[in-house]
């Protein structure tokens, strides 16, 4: 992806926008890049604690808009990966204290003057004002999807909408799918999915209990030791966002086989 | 068990997606179809005041675009 500025977005709630910003964003700093995740959540902060650094804030991307502390200040450096950031969300404010202009400024701010590679953008559910802020200094967004009526038809409207709003590098993410459900003919099917919303596809995660896991002790999936699917996955997005040619997962095996393949030649 | 004779779910989620998307991409309601068609039929019936007809409308995806297709039989 060319875009600097990616959205990370779904329209539809608890579809597993927050969790891949963390793990996309991790991925790439592993890979080398200088990233900021940005939590656009005014008043529902999650970002912090998905990645485990939720002791370690003390102003928010509010304070640095009202002038009570400096950009520097408020950025929290990850410790466990080089060069990966974040800004965190006001938790006691409400949406309309960020407006977009003043969002693309920041954006700009953090890309032009702080020297930030790659800055991915955690946005509320919904498709209102907090969305809106989110997407306005998006270049390219991560459209992220699970394999279910209702998420796919707010997925619809949301690239509808990004297209309007000329973001132009949109991309899908279809998030938790079950291998066996849809051998089964019980869930749709990537293809059915990328078929149905036109939009490129980047990203095929699977369900995974290590999900779960790494959010209990704030630790993404794509920076633990243990190989999960889903961290694997996370890690081969972010080298399709810099542009390599990673294979999706092969999804006509059951979970089970390709967990199994993957731990006897992963051997990492 | 008739578990192979059981229609796979992802395909009626697939047919109500593709529904309900080209009527939010058309932006309308689907209740109003119905509106739609007895209109259609109203005009219809000023021009072909003898005939009494069967209209069947539907929209489809045609690459970027939403149709809406009528099918109205001029002699039954």
């Amino acid at each position: 992806m060319q875009a600097k500025a990616i959205v990370v977005t779904s329209g539809k709630g608890g579809v597993g926008k927050t969790t891949t910003t963390a793990n996309v964003g991790a991925a790439l700093a592993q890979e080398g890049e200088k990233v900021v995740v940005i939590d656009v959540d005014v008043g529902l902060r999650n970002l912090d604690v998905v990645m485990g650094l939720e002791g370690r804030v003390v102003f928010d991307l509010i304070d640095v808009l009202e002038g009570r502390c400096k950009m520097r200040q408020a950025l929290i450096r990850d410790k466990r990966v080089e060069n990966l950031f974040l800004l965190p969300a006001s938790q006691t404010r409400d949406k309309e204290a960020l407006d977009p202009k003043v969002f693309r400024a920041v954006v700009k701010h953090l890309i032009e003057d702080e020297g930030f590679d790659r800055v991915l953008i955690d946005s509320p559910a919904g498709i209102e004002r907090g969305f809106q802020t989110a997407a306005a200094p998006a270049e390219g967004a991560l459209v992220v999807v699970n394999p279910e009526v209702s998420s796919v038809r707010d997925a619809d409207r949301i690239v509808g909408l990004l297209e309007a709003g000329e973001v132009a590098e949109n991309h899908l993410i279809v998030n938790r799918i079950r291998p066996k459900m849809v051998k089964r003919g019980d869930m749709l099917s990537v293809d059915d999915i990328v078929e149905i919303l036109g939009i490129r596809l980047i990203g095929i995660v699977p369900e995974d209990e290590g999900i779960l896991v790494s959010t209990n002790v704030g630790e993404p999936v794509a920076l633990r030791k243990d190989r999960s699917a889903a961290g694997e996955e996370f890690r081969n997005i972010a080298r399709r966002i810099r542009g390599e040619e990673v294979p999706f997962p092969d999804l006509d095996e059951s979970g089970g086989i390709w967990q199994t393949v993957r731990r006897i030649f992963g051997g990492r | 068990m008739f578990w192979w004779r059981r229609r796979k779910s992802k395909q009626k989620a697939k047919e109500r997606l593709q529904l309900v998307l080209a009527y939010d991409r058309a932006k309308l309601a689907p209740g109003k179809m119905e509106d739609l068609k007895r209109d259609l039929l109203e005009v219809l019936h000023r021009y072909f005041p003898t005939e009494d007809r069967e209209v069947e409308i539907e929209f489809e995806q045609r690459g970027e675009r939403v149709v809406l297709i009528a099918d109205i039989p001029v002699r039954s």
